[in-house]
């Protein structure tokens, strides 16, 4: 095997004087034909600096190459220095040569343009194809991705077609020139799970089809050993390890590494599940949190005026009760449901049908206790920027009880100090505090009012694989020393993993399988489940193909008056339910 | 189509409003049209004859019969008698609407040509020398008021070069286009300017923001050169906001421009307003504000269609 592309001593800075802000310090790699190369850190690591600078699109982004080589190999066998090209060089290179994907494939494609203006381009610009030609062109790379009905679809704009669907139109782009090289930036990190397994698939097929090298960029290690030949880890700018997949996966030298395999979440199929689950103990307890028949739908109206034709059934009959001191996942993917059924709990939605019913503990002793709270996703968002850690923790009491004295005083200290933020960040404010650490004040807050169950709709998915463990480990302490009740939205199956004592898992609006953590996931019932599971990124699973699967979700629009029948259940083992399918 | 009816069904139902505004505004203005035609010679009236008067224009009657046959005038396409030129409202107005529309559209083109390609060059040399010569002149073009610039461009021309702008009978475009554009061009500089400042504003902060978007990245991986990133994949995506500011500016410079009419000596709407409601010539006042809301109501529907146009994602009439 030749090199491809030869890294050496790569350096990359930003800002005014680049030299003193380097963000890539001195990083090299080859890449081989055919081969390959896995590039892994977390947020900040340079993992996507690097990525953009082999291309020179970093110098768009307000970066410099401050030192090293990049020397790729082009078709016709000469070396071309890509740390010091020129830029109509480089248009001459990127595409041709090189291709690339992004994490984002909502925002990566011209919204204003047909996608087929958009594939046709390519070849336009390498190709020099025009009219008849190019759009034959852009159906076959639109087949090539195995978009069904490609014809049709070449009219289609972005805002027309699904987040999987539109990263297989960016791979068509990336690949109409057949480039040499192709640089796949976090290519799935904002699909679902069954999407991001097509696409790792589909990513793999075409490789395969044309002997290409790639340069895949992820922060999931797990991910990693379904297609890497070689791994490069990266943290604070430098490459900490690199070798062959095996090797790295199971003989990691670096202790960064061996703690990205050891503490982070992987997804073991039910083996890493807790263990402390409480369901038999307290069969005759009253529960937490009681859901019957929850019913959520959005009608449809074409106007104002207009009645209703149909309604989306975002929520159709869920039911679920949630012990004290337990963790009950709710999983899905997006569009299934999982969230409306968080908001609908705490009153956000107006449920369509259906009753609650909390236990609220010390309902009477506690002024002005709120049962339930909840956490959300983005810890960016969520906390008032010009509010002091002090007025946010204060907030929910004044809502409530109206009043801030020194035992509430008192309480925010211990709370701060609980969820392990330092003594001084009550006159602090939140854009003083890293993501995981905001993460905790939003948990504090969630806490102030003493609930009995939180919510947690996706509460860690925007954290750093290493942050998210922490969270989580600090969520299991808070749920045994409190006796809190979680519900756990999460798309994630090795977060989890983690944490749920029960699972329901949760499709088109209805539950479809739920039941004990540990059961669920080593032994899934119901077919969509399997899919789901089957789908999951494991470091045990290398190299391993997921057949690809077009089929789209099915509708939640139903017409006016529509009622789902009733759900008929299977029982596997003490509690694990699935629902029977037709 | 269908949302284009529902649109203009809307349109009688926002006049109806606009004319109680206007009619009861202009009523809670102290004096009345008899005193401000005649004068100090109004205090010679007998009340006979004021009461005749009166009762000729028809202001004699209880506000809510006035209201009524105005609008009972309008349904027939009746605008009224303007008091001041003793001519159909109606007329009045269209006489002098050609030369407001078409300085408008001139201002309108001159601030699109210049205002465009400055924003555009701006944001693609951000922070560069050139980017702040534009960002400077766009500041004094947006804060300098018409009136100075109007005068100034008149003093410079006169003590500079000896010429006069074209000053004198206004020729409309058909009749002699040659004079008609050498009467307008300079108004429609003057008005130009600060228009041109504005979109030059806002189009450089539209494209810096759509250049850093996604898929201007996506296109320049893909080998796109420079300019086919700026042309081709970023303005488009930038003209929302200049097409919004170019419609309100428009609909405003539709109503008239007071100032630079009187500097130019040009008998536009905006001079004939200001006339109008001076000369309490209710019928005129009434008549034009109707007008300018309608013009108003034509320039907001183009701006949406032009969005559905320019943004596939935008559907008319969908919540």
């Amino acid at each position: 095997m030749t090199t491809l592309l030869s890294v050496s001593d790569l350096r990359v800075g930003f800002g005014r004087d680049p030299r003193a802000n380097e963000v890539v310090r001195g990083v090299s790699f080859d890449v081989a034909d055919g081969e390959t190369l896995a590039i892994v850190g977390e947020s900040g690591s340079g993992k996507s600096v690097t990525a953009l600078s082999i291309n020179r699109l970093v110098d768009f982004g307000g970066g410099r190459i401050t030192g090293g080589s990049m020397k790729l190999k082009r078709a016709d066998g000469t070396v071309f220095g890509l740390a010091t090209a020129t830029e109509p060089q480089l248009t001459g290179i990127r595409g041709a040569e090189i291709g690339m994907i992004f994490q984002e494939p909502m925002t990566s494609l011209n919204p204003v343009l047909t996608i087929g203006t958009q594939i046709e381009e390519s070849f336009r610009l390498h190709r020099g194809l025009t009219g008849r030609q190019a759009t034959v062109a852009a159906r076959e790379a639109l087949d090539r991705v195995r978009i069904p009905d490609a014809a049709r679809r070449l009219k289609y704009t972005p805002n027309q077609l699904s987040g999987g669907m539109l990263q297989r139109v960016m791979i068509a782009i990336a690949l109409a020139c057949n480039p040499r090289l192709l640089i796949a930036d976090e290519p799935t990190t904002a699909l679902d799970v069954t999407v991001q397994a097509q696409i790792m698939a589909l990513l793999a097929e075409l490789k395969r089809e044309s002997g290409m090298s790639m340069i895949f960029i992820t922060h999931d290690i797990g991910l990693v050993a379904g297609i890497a030949d070689k791994v490069m880890v990266m943290q604070n700018g430098q490459a900490v390890e690199q070798g062959e997949l095996n090797q790295i996966l199971d003989h990691p030298s670096h202790p960064y590494t061996q703690h990205l395999l050891r503490d982070v979440p992987h997804f073991a199929g039910g083996r890493a599940a807790r263990a402390d689950g409480q369901r038999d103990k307290t069969e005759n307890a009253q529960p937490a949190l009681k859901v019957e028949g929850l019913v959520v739908r959005f009608p449809l109206k074409s106007s104002f005026f207009s009645r209703a034709t149909g309604a989306v059934h975002a929520v159709d009959g869920i039911d679920f009760d949630l012990m004290q001191g337990e963790t009950l996942a709710i999983v899905g993917e997006s569009g299934s449901g999982k969230s409306t059924t968080a908001k609908a709990v705490l009153g956000l939605v107006r449920s369509t049908r259906g009753s609650f019913s909390v236990a609220s503990r010390m309902a009477s002793a506690q002024r002005g206790a709120k049962p339930v709270q909840m956490v959300f996703q983005n810890p960016y968002a969520s906390l008032n920027p010009r509010l002091s850690v002090e007025s946010i923790l204060a907030e929910p009491v004044i809502a409530t009880v109206g009043r801030v004295d020194a035992q509430i005083r008192a309480r925010m200290a211990s709370l701060l100090e609980r969820v392990g933020l330092p003594k001084n960040s009550l006159e602090r404010y939140p854009h003083e505090f890293s993501g995981g650490q905001r993460q905790r004040l939003c948990i504090a807050r969630a806490l102030m009012l003493n609930p009995s169950v939180l919510v947690l709709d996706e509460a860690v998915s925007a954290l750093d694989v290493s942050v998210q463990a922490k969270v989580l480990e600090l969520l299991v302490d808070l749920q045994c020393e409190f006796g809190l009740a979680y519900l756990f939205i999460s798309h994630d199956m090795a977060v989890v993993e983690r944490i749920a004592h029960r699972i329901a898992v949760i499709y088109a609006g209805q539950i479809v399988e739920i039941g004990d953590a540990q059961s669920v996931l080593s032994q899934p019932r119901h077919s969509y489940t399997r899919k789901l599971i089957a789908a999951v990124p494991a470091i045990d699973r290398r190299h391993e193909h997921f057949e690809i699967d077009t089929r789209q979700v099915p509708s939640l629009v139903r017409p006016q008056g529509f009622e789902p029948g009733p759900a008929r259940w299977e029982r596997f083992g003490v509690d694990h339910l699935a629902r029977m399918e037709a | 189509m269908n949302y284009l009816l529902r649109r203009l069904a809307t349109f009688p139902l926002v006049l109806l409003g606009v004319s109680i505004l206007v009619f009861v505004a202009i009523r809670m203005v102290p004096g009345d049209s008899i005193t401000a035609m005649l004068g100090t010679e109004a205090g010679l009236l007998t009340p006979a004859q004021r009461d005749a008067l009166a009762a000729y224009f028809g202001i004699d009657q209880p506000w809510f019969v006035q209201y009524w046959r105005w609008i009972g005038g309008i349904l027939h396409g009746n605008f009224g008698i303007s008091v001041t030129y003793g001519r159909p409202v109606l007329d009045v107005i269209l006489e002098r609407f050609p030369l407001t529309l078409e300085l408008a559209l001139l201002s309108m083109i001159i601030a699109l040509a210049v205002g465009m390609p400055a924003g555009i060059h701006a944001a693609t040399h951000n922070e560069k020398p050139s980017d702040l010569v534009v960002r400077i002149v766009a500041m004094i073009g947006q804060s300098t008021p018409s009136f100075v610039l109007g005068l100034l461009i008149i003093y410079t021309l006169s003590a500079g070069f000896g010429v006069l702008p074209a000053m004198g009978e206004f020729a409309p475009l058909w009749q002699d286009p040659l004079r008609n554009l050498s009467q307008l061009i300079l108004p429609a500089i003057t008005l130009g300017f600060a228009f041109a400042a504005s979109v030059t504003r806002i189009a450089r902060s539209a494209m810096l923001d759509v250049l850093s978007d996604d898929y201007v990245r996506t296109a320049r991986s893909k080998g796109a050169s420079a300019r086919s990133v700026v042309w081709r994949h970023a303005l488009p995506n930038a003209l929302i906001p200049v097409v919004t500011l170019s419609g309100i500016e428009f609909g405003y410079l539709l109503g008239g421009a007071v100032i630079v009419e009187q500097i130019y000596a040009l008998p536009g709407l905006g001079r004939m307003v200001l006339d109008a409601i001076l000369q309490r010539d209710y019928a005129l006042v009434q008549g034009s504000v109707l007008f300018i809301a309608f013009n108003f109501m034509i320039v907001n529907l183009l701006v949406d269609l032009a969005y559905v146009a320019l943004d596939p994602r935008i559907r008319l009439g969908e919540q």
